[in-house]
């Protein structure tokens, strides 16, 4: 009987799982991640307000982090099997915009970070992502909105990339070493995922007459969210006066002469659609989402939740 | 430079990209400073490639471990996200090894100040095939092995190959 009785160490050899947390920094949620911030100069810049810049931080993280998860959602969904890897590089490029952006919003001020049970092993910026309500995400709706066809995945990408960009080349000359930063790595990402889009728009568009009415119809749907991104929610504005954000109203001009150029190359009409009003004239910056949101969040939030000092 | 820095130094050179096994991260550009601070206290500065690039903290946890092994005793990896790395950083050694193991290296990354006009067309490289050296080539996708290359084949010799995209 004795030979049958293993020793802890031969079980640990047996496992398939021991040393699963032995060297755990590249799992997601929950590991003893490295701070994405160490040795970055997060010093508050000379007369910025520190819950301003935060929840600026806050506002683009979230952009990203929703935009980024809708995008996912495509993995082993696409059309083919390179659209399906763009998507996910995009989703994938996003994401580490929002990681590092969140870590900055927690970084200039603790106070948005969520309390988590004591010994909970979640980084602030895995906090700020998975503990908060929908509520407390300042994303523009257009990220959120339920996923539709390959069409929509198309204009969605362009309207979000072509205005991201025109924000992320002003926001290379923040005051703040962190979001000039993120902006100057991001305008090359962003300058790829908009040309990605922009090219399928103009294929679709001019491709058969089935390909030509969905991207339209998904343009038509999209387009009421568009003015809503150049809309200068007050922290926006007082992130700019500061000398640390962009007025998104800044960049509308430049923005639109951009997708024009698309909507011409596609041979498409700008679209009529009447901009979506929001609720008493709060939209997404002001925590204010559809439902959409809930059900994302529900999904992408649950596991952290059911396990806050979860290690994985 | 201090001998024991120029140790670290040596040491932390010889650490390899996780998906590129024939660069070190000098080669590829991302190691930017290692400096030791007192007896064996290690500062090492590493710029990411890719915003999500799934590979950095592969290359943390590698230079880590290679300076702990080599006897110091504390290590530490800071970020160094300004300016931001681009495929030009890539040394000619580094190019030379990518040539050699079949990967075509990266032509000159276009220039990212200012506004970054839009491009309708897909994006034309001049590529030679690092088997045979034909200009010959074709691009089959813009993602090959890895989303941070393109795949491309020669039609002279027909071999298919990965190319380095530029950024």
């Amino acid at each position: 009987m004795a030979d049958h009785i293993h020793t802890s160490a031969e079980d640990e050899h047996d496992s398939a799982y021991s040393g699963l947390l032995v060297n755990d920094a590249h799992w997601a949620f929950g590991t003893d991640f490295e701070d994405p911030l160490a040795g970055v100069d997060t010093t508050i810049p000379d007369g910025v307000d520190a819950a301003t810049l935060s929840t600026y931080a806050l506002m683009l993280g979230d952009d990203s982090l929703v935009m980024s998860h809708r995008i996912a959602e495509w993995t082993s969904n696409a059309p083919d099997l390179e659209d399906d890897i763009a998507l996910s590089n995009i989703a994938l490029d996003l994401l580490g915009q929002a990681r590092l952006l969140l870590a900055r919003a927690a970084k200039a001020d603790d106070a948005v970070v969520p309390a988590l049970p004591e010994g909970s092993p979640a980084p602030p910026e895995d906090a700020l992502a998975f503990f908060r309500e929908a509520h407390q995400f300042r994303n523009v709706r257009l990220a959120e909105v339920v996923n539709g066809d390959f069409a929509e995945a198309t204009v969605r990408v362009l309207l979000f990339s072509v205005w991201r960009l025109a924000v992320f080349e002003r926001l290379r000359e923040s005051r703040d070493h962190v979001l000039s930063a993120v902006a100057a790595k991001g305008v090359k990402e962003l300058a790829y995922h908009r040309d990605y889009a922009a090219r399928w728009f103009v294929t679709l568009a001019r491709g058969t007459d089935e390909s030509r009415r969905r991207l339209i119809t998904a343009y038509d749907a999209l387009w009421p969210l568009w003015p809503e991104l150049f809309d200068a929610h007050p922290v926006e504005a007082a992130a700019a006066e500061a000398g640390v954000g962009v007025d998104p109203a800044t960049v509308r001009e430049a923005a639109e002469a951009v997708l024009d150029q698309v909507l011409t190359a596609a041979d498409v009409e700008r679209s009529e659609a009447p901009r979506r009003s929001g609720v008493l004239g709060r939209t997404g910056r002001d925590g204010m989402h559809g439902e959409p949101l809930s059900r994302m969040l529900a999904e992408m939030q649950s596991v952290a939740r059911a396990h806050p000092r979860g290690q994985w | 430079m201090s001998r024991t820095t120029e140790r670290a130094r040596r040491v932390a050179e010889r650490v390899t990209d996780p998906e590129l096994p024939m660069l070190s991260l000098a080669d590829l550009g991302v190691l930017r400073d290692v400096d030791v601070v007192g007896d064996s206290h290690v500062v090492v500065d590493i710029t990411p490639t890719y915003s999500g690039c799934p590979a950095m903290a592969a290359m943390r946890d590698d230079l880590v471990r290679e300076l702990t092994g080599a006897g110091f005793d504390r290590v530490e990896v800071r970020v160094s996200l300004q300016p931001a790395w681009t495929t030009d950083w890539i040394t000619p050694a580094g190019r030379a090894a990518l040539a050699a193991a079949g990967i075509s290296p990266p032509g000159p990354a276009p220039s990212t100040s200012g506004p970054i006009p839009l491009s309708l067309l897909p994006t034309a490289r001049q590529v030679r095939c690092p088997q045979c050296g034909s200009p010959a080539t074709e691009l089959v996708s813009e993602f090959g092995s890895t989303a941070c290359k393109a795949q491309y084949r020669c039609t002279e010799c027909l071999e298919p190959f990965d190319h380095v995209k530029e950024i």
